[in-house]
């Protein structure tokens, strides 16, 4: 692989770079794992729902990376103590709700900020933020109309779908904290984020969960690159294939 | 609706502006809403379209193929109602 | 309305007559039974390969070597998925719904392309799969966008259009890898050697064996004979493999010039019969994959089904 000579005008600063890697870490990470569900879905059209929206991020992800240098070296070829993602995505899919949960969080995290950042005409990241905030909104979308399936349809459902937000709540404090290189209204992000969220679990007749948002532990999260144990299970099945032939093109 | 079944959607996509809708296919879905999204999934993930219509299969009244001589071949001898029945003199134009 | 025996014979003059005049077969129109029985076998039998098919290559989407080869392979195996429900909307017409056929394939009682019963050792499978599985496909399927039956050779339209990238993905894949390093050559090779044999299979028995073929032929619905696609394939296949600088493993494989065809060796019906049975190295796997994805989901289509029916009045008044 040659090394990539990113030419002035795309090399970020610092800070930027630190920015992108954190926005297509999450990308990346949520991407590799809604493909994990192909063949696994709970029914046919979920097959196509899932993989649109892991292609969208998977889009997302290859723009951010490659701001900062070369997206398979990024992807492959890092530990898992430089990736940059929340923990929220690296989540295993656990069960459908689980997945849902998880979407719900994210996307709509992920439409806040994108708007904030397409709004700000002098953020490097405006022009790919208001092409994927069309994506991103989609994605909110197929979560709250399944968030208000699973809370309203059978007894069954309505507990799986209580018990996936409340498991997933406690990573979802990580998502205010501030990003270097991004400069966001992190209290309207986080005012907006919880708006949302209660109106769509409100409505699914579940109950918002009222643990702490972040966990115990003070040494960091997924932005420092402090990540949880099925990261390195998740990397490790991702890399191992290039990893196994160094320099080889594919 | 009773268990796992969820009822059959007819779709219709607009390929673009100007154009109608066409019959695209059909899918399932518990509920309209969810039908219109599995649609935009499923028919238009090549951009196929800029606008769809889902409508519930049984909604559909068809003409019977038994019916076909009454329903159709009386349109079959009306010629006058196609331009190319009329004889116009050479050279007569705009018409 | 009841059906006397001279009426149903009118019917069949009628029918024969349409397909004898290449004109398509609508769903609403008579078809003798025998005829809508076949059409639902072939269909569930695709529309579940195309399912089932997604398995094999699923299998390498989380160790894609590169982001882009992952975004092609997840757009691929979604296009699987949609290309079983273009299918099971096609069976449906004929008054089979995508649940009971789906209760056959998972009881066993109804079958997929036995192809899909080999394992995916390497990433290179993955490209052989595209280049060869889905290139014997093709060759299968482009003749059905004629099929006598409308809703058929409409969704067979749609599935030839979408699937022309599969093949050629594949073929790129491999490319790379044979003109890549001597492992990653020597990868696609293995991959060839394993794939070229089940991919001849796949064009079904020779035609003196064929149990189903006349009928099918003379209704349209089948316009190639077995062993006349399995030919064109080979022929359209020696020399891309040229191109690609891999080996066909075939030693009997050459050109005939009085033929104008390429001759090739024996295939192992034995295998093929023994995969059909059940005894192919992956068909136990796939079958209880499937099934498992069908009932850990039975919950989430319960909870659609119960959240549309307890909003349905709702929605009504919404729209009214």
């Amino acid at each position: 692989m040659t090394a990539s000579v990113p030419t002035p005008a795309t090399v970020p600063a610092q800070a930027h770079a630190t920015a992108a890697l954190s926005l297509g870490d999450d990308a990346l990470v949520l991407s590799h794992r809604l493909g994990e569900w192909a063949g696994h879905a709970p029914v046919l059209e979920e097959e196509v729902a899932l993989a649109n929206i892991a292609l969208d991020l998977l889009g997302q992800a290859r723009v951010l990376l490659s701001l900062v240098g070369d997206e398979d070296e990024l992807a492959y070829l890092r530990e898992e103590r430089a990736f940059r993602n929340v923990q929220l995505v690296e989540q295993p899919n656990g069960d459908f709700a689980h997945t849902i949960a998880r979407q719900l969080y994210f996307s709509v995290y992920q439409q806040l900020l994108y708007e904030q950042l397409a709004a700000d005409a002098g953020s490097p990241f405006a022009p790919i933020a208001a092409k994927a905030v069309k994506e991103v909104a989609y994605h909110r979308d197929h979560a709250e109309h399944w968030t208000l399936r699973l809370g309203d349809g059978t007894p069954e459902s309505h507990s799986r779908m209580q018990r996936a937000l409340d498991a997933l709540w406690r990573f979802t404090g990580e998502l205010f904290e501030p990003v270097e290189g991004l400069s966001v209204d992190r209290d309207a992000l986080r005012d907006g984020w919880l708006t949302t969220v209660t109106d769509a679990i409100r409505r699914a007749t579940l109950t918002l969960p009222d643990g702490p948002q972040i966990g115990a532990w003070t040494a960091g999260a997924g932005r420092q690159g402090i990540h949880t144990e099925p990261f390195g299970r998740m990397l490790a099945e991702m890399q191992h294939l290039h990893r196994s032939h160094p320099g080889a093109t594919w | 609706m009773t268990g796992t079944d969820w009822p059959l959607w007819e779709v219709f996509v607009r390929s673009r502006r100007g154009l109608s809708h066409t019959h695209a296919g059909s899918l399932h879905a518990p509920d309209a809403e969810m039908a219109l999204r599995n649609a935009r999934d499923l028919y238009t993930r090549r951009s196929e379209g800029v606008s769809i219509w889902v409508v519930p299969s049984t909604a559909v009244t068809a003409s019977s193929p038994d019916e076909k001589d009454p329903f159709f071949e009386p349109a079959a001898d009306k010629p006058y109602r196609h331009p190319t029945f009329y004889d116009i003199p050479e050279g007569v134009k705009h018409l | 309305m009841t059906t006397t025996a001279p009426e149903t014979g009118a019917l069949e003059a009628v029918f024969e007559a349409a397909v004898a005049a290449d004109e398509r077969i609508e769903p609403r129109d008579w078809m003798p039974d025998a005829y809508r029985a076949t059409l639902v076998r072939q269909i569930a039998q695709h529309a579940h390969s195309e399912i089932i098919g997604m398995q094999p290559e699923a299998n390498w989407i989380t160790r894609a070597p590169s982001l882009r080869r992952k975004a092609i392979l997840m757009a691929k195996v979604q296009d699987e998925a949609g290309h079983g429900l273009y299918l099971y909307s096609a069976a449906e017409t004929l008054g089979t719904g995508r649940d009971e056929l789906l209760d056959k394939l998972h009881a066993g009682r109804q079958r997929y392309s036995s192809i899909f019963n080999y394992p995916t050792l390497t990433w290179a499978d993955v490209g052989a799969i595209g280049w060869l599985v889905d290139g014997a496909a093709i060759t299968n399927q482009v003749p059905l966008c004629r099929c006598s039956y409308g809703p058929y050779a409409r969704a067979m339209v749609r599935i030839c259009k979408e699937e022309s990238f599969h093949q050629r993905q594949g073929y790129e894949l491999l490319l790379a890898l044979s003109r890549g390093t001597e492992a990653q050559h020597a990868m696609a090779q293995d991959a060839v050697n394993r794939w070229w044999w089940p991919s001849l299979m796949m064009f079904g028995p020779p035609d003196d064996e064929s149990a189903h073929s006349s009928q099918s032929m003379a209704w349209k619905i089948k316009r190639h004979s077995n062993d006349e696609l399995r030919q064109r394939f080979v022929d359209i296949c020696v020399p891309q493999a040229e191109s690609l600088g891999l080996t066909l493993p075939d030693p009997d494989l050459r050109w005939n010039e009085e033929r104008g065809h390429h001759d090739f060796g024996a295939i192992d019906w034995d295998e093929f019969h023994e995969v059909l049975r059940g005894n192919g190295p992956c068909n136990e796997q796939r079958i209880t994959q499937r099934r498992r994805a069908h009932e850990e989901g039975a919950w989430v289509r319960e909870a659609a089904a119960a959240y549309a029916t307890k909003h349905a009045a709702e929605h009504g008044e919404a729209t009214a």
